[in-house]
């Protein structure tokens, strides 16, 4: 009842974001009649080739106080993919990758609703520690975020660390699975006692992932994690993720298309907190159902 | 159109001959007005050091600067012989305990206020403890009088005198007269009154350790706990520091309160409970009854002391804070 008519008082408001974006479009380019936007349009895709969830949301919603981050997102990611998020700024991509590891509950004004699924088992549900969650589900953030008083080795442990795991043998092979893993273990094997901030941008970059993986996540977030690295280091990188998704399930959001392209095995286009559609990447750069996707992986806004 | 095409006319000149964008008159003004009075701080100070060096140089020629140091002799009455060394052991006895006292209660506040407190909650503390800044130093050692020392005379001086007196008579000459007004109690009003200068200092440190690294370590799955043990307090240890020691440096120069309830004795040994003196409480305590000119000059001295140590602690604290920040993820 209160639901109906918190419901029906969107409504109008739903509507007029759904002009103002159809004239934003139209203002930028020839554009095809395109359907209102609204999560409502969305249906979730079944599951594709006997791949089963590892995660999934329902209807998750992110509002910082008033404001709306994301809106009603229903989507499965499957068990070792690469799921990439795109959209223009402000899309809400970022948001809803906070929302899957509970980085919103740091944020006062944050709140979320709806249900995010790690197997089978709601997040946010009562009972839930987040920071067991985040143990289980690792993050890598825009900017390398090495400890800086911290070396190399004792950055890579920190996670084991705060389970409480001392045994020096077995932080030493942790640690050089996980630098192995982040391929950086070739370039930094001599010196895992200096600081990690002394190594460069890419490099740190790779020690943060390298940090993220000794704990034995299930699933990694990856927050534009190239966005301020040479491409060179890029490269590697990606080339990282291509080799991570063997092991680890990865939702990576990204500015960059053509990363997205090379990277993921499916998409998911965010536009104005609002997931507009989902697919195989294939699928997304080659067919999109959606006129505002085929809009942006075109090149004609954001 | 044709202001327009001047005005860029213009630019275009500004441009080729930049030097000429500092001949303006409103650069000109603002550059001598920074730079004069920027200036004349500097003078302000290397005039005060001069000053009191000059005003001092008396009693340093008479005993020499190491001699007045470590002299232990203070009597402007009969030998007009004068050391300071009392009142230095005095100054960094007081200071530096009430620093060791204050620094874990004032850290504790800043990590309660800044990440755990709710916001209104950590407003209210935030200004009772501005309060404690505020309060002018006579009111505290006013209170001191009337209520802390009288208290802790009755409540912790007296009980641990007897009991020592009763079973182990060999500490009396250590712990001295728990008369109230002492080193004890001195030590304890310096620290309540710099926990806002630690607080704040803290806080500011706090405050500047890029959320990135707190959410770094929240993702690795550490408690709120953890994030301050392990992305916190390290990444703004340098501040932590550098703040500890410029509190350091306010009780070094804190005067009324202490020269009220330090009890103002001039010669050693001093004691735990009993009384004793600081350089600025002396200063305070004789400058209206210096007739000789030896004493004057004396207490110049040690002025000259006080700010000779003031800089020094204040060097020590800029370096600390170069040592140990951070900036931009690199360790300087």
């Amino acid at each position: 009842m209160l639901n109906n008519s918190a419901k029906l008082l969107k409504t109008p408001f739903t509507h007029l974001k759904d002009i103002s974006n159809l004239l934003m479009h139209q203002a930028s380019g020839p554009a095809r009649a395109s359907k209102p936007v609204s999560g409502v349009t969305f249906t979730p895709e079944p599951a594709s080739g006997g791949k089963k969830f590892r995660m999934q949301t329902r209807n998750l919603t992110v509002r910082y106080g008033t404001t709306i981050g994301v809106e009603d997102v229903t989507l499965p990611i499957y068990d070792k993919e690469v799921l990439a998020l795109i959209g223009p700024s402000g899309c809400g991509k970022t948001t809803y990758l906070r929302a899957l590891n509970r980085m919103h509950d740091l944020t006062r004004i944050a709140s979320v609703t709806g249900e995010v699924l790690l197997d089978g088992t709601d997040i946010y549900g009562n009972d839930i520690n987040p920071v067991n969650i985040r143990r289980r589900i690792g993050m890598v953030f825009q900017k390398p975020t090495p400890f800086p008083t911290m070396s190399i080795y004792d950055n890579v442990v920190a996670g084991l660390k705060l389970v409480g795991i001392r045994k020096k043998s077995l932080l030493d092979e942790v640690c050089e699975r996980a630098l192995k893993q982040a391929a950086l273990f070739e370039e930094v094997k001599d010196r895992l006692r200096s600081p990690g901030a002394g190594l460069s941008g890419g490099q740190q970059q790779r020690l943060s992932i390298a940090r993220a993986l000794a704990v034995d996540p299930e699933v990694m977030l990856m927050d534009e994690p190239t966005s301020s690295l040479d491409p060179q280091s890029t490269n590697r990188i990606e080339e990282l993720i291509h080799t991570l998704k063997e092991q680890v399930t990865i939702v990576i959001v990204t500015h960059n298309m053509q990363q997205a392209a090379r990277l993921s095995d499916r998409t998911a286009f965010f536009y104005v907190g609002h997931l507009i559609e989902t697919g195989t990447t294939n699928d997304i750069f080659t067919k999109p159902k959606e006129t505002r996707t085929e809009e942006y992986i075109s090149g004609r806004f954001g | 159109m044709s202001t327009d095409k001047d005005t860029r006319k213009n630019i275009r000149k500004l441009l080729r001959n930049p030097s000429a964008i500092y001949r303006r008159p409103g650069d000109l003004l603002f550059t001598f007005l920074v730079v004069t009075l920027g200036i004349s701080i500097i003078l302000l100070t290397l005039s005060m050091a001069f000053v009191l060096y000059g005003e001092g140089s008396a009693a340093l020629r008479e005993f020499g600067f190491f001699g007045f140091v470590r002299g232990t002799t203070w009597d402007p009455a009969v030998q007009l012989v004068f050391g300071a060394w009392p009142f230095l052991l005095g100054t960094v006895t007081t200071s530096v305990m009430a620093l060791l006292i204050s620094i874990l209660p004032a850290i504790a506040v800043a990590i309660f206020t800044a990440e755990y407190a709710p916001r209104w909650l950590a407003n209210i503390i935030d200004n009772l403890i501005q309060l404690i800044a505020a309060v002018p130093s006579v009111v505290i050692g006013i209170w001191g009088i009337f209520v802390l020392a009288p208290w802790l005379r009755d409540t912790v001086y007296l009980p641990v005198f007897m009991w020592a007196e009763s079973s182990y008579p060999q500490l009396l000459p250590i712990l001295g007269n728990p008369m109230g007004y002492g080193m004890t109690t001195a030590t304890i009003v310096l620290a309540l009154m710099i926990v806002p200068y630690t607080t704040a200092l803290t806080k500011d440190a706090i405050r500047s350790v890029p959320q990135e690294q707190r959410e770094a370590c929240r993702a690795l799955g550490a408690t709120r706990w953890e994030v301050i043990r392990m992305a916190i307090l390290p990444y703004a240890r340098g501040g932590i520091l550098a703040g500890a020691i410029l509190s350091l440096g306010r009780a070094i120069g804190e005067t009324m309160a202490v020269a009220m309830l330090i009890g103002n004795k001039n010669t050693l040994p001093f004691t735990i409970f009993g009384a004793g003196a600081t350089m600025p409480s002396v200063i305070v305590n004789e400058f209206r009854e210096a007739v000789e000119s030896l004493h004057l000059s004396s207490l110049m001295a040690i002025g000259f002391t006080l700010f000779i140590i003031a800089l020094i602690v204040n060097l020590f604290a800029a370096y600390l804070t170069r040592k140990f920040s951070i900036k931009g993820g690199q360790v300087i």
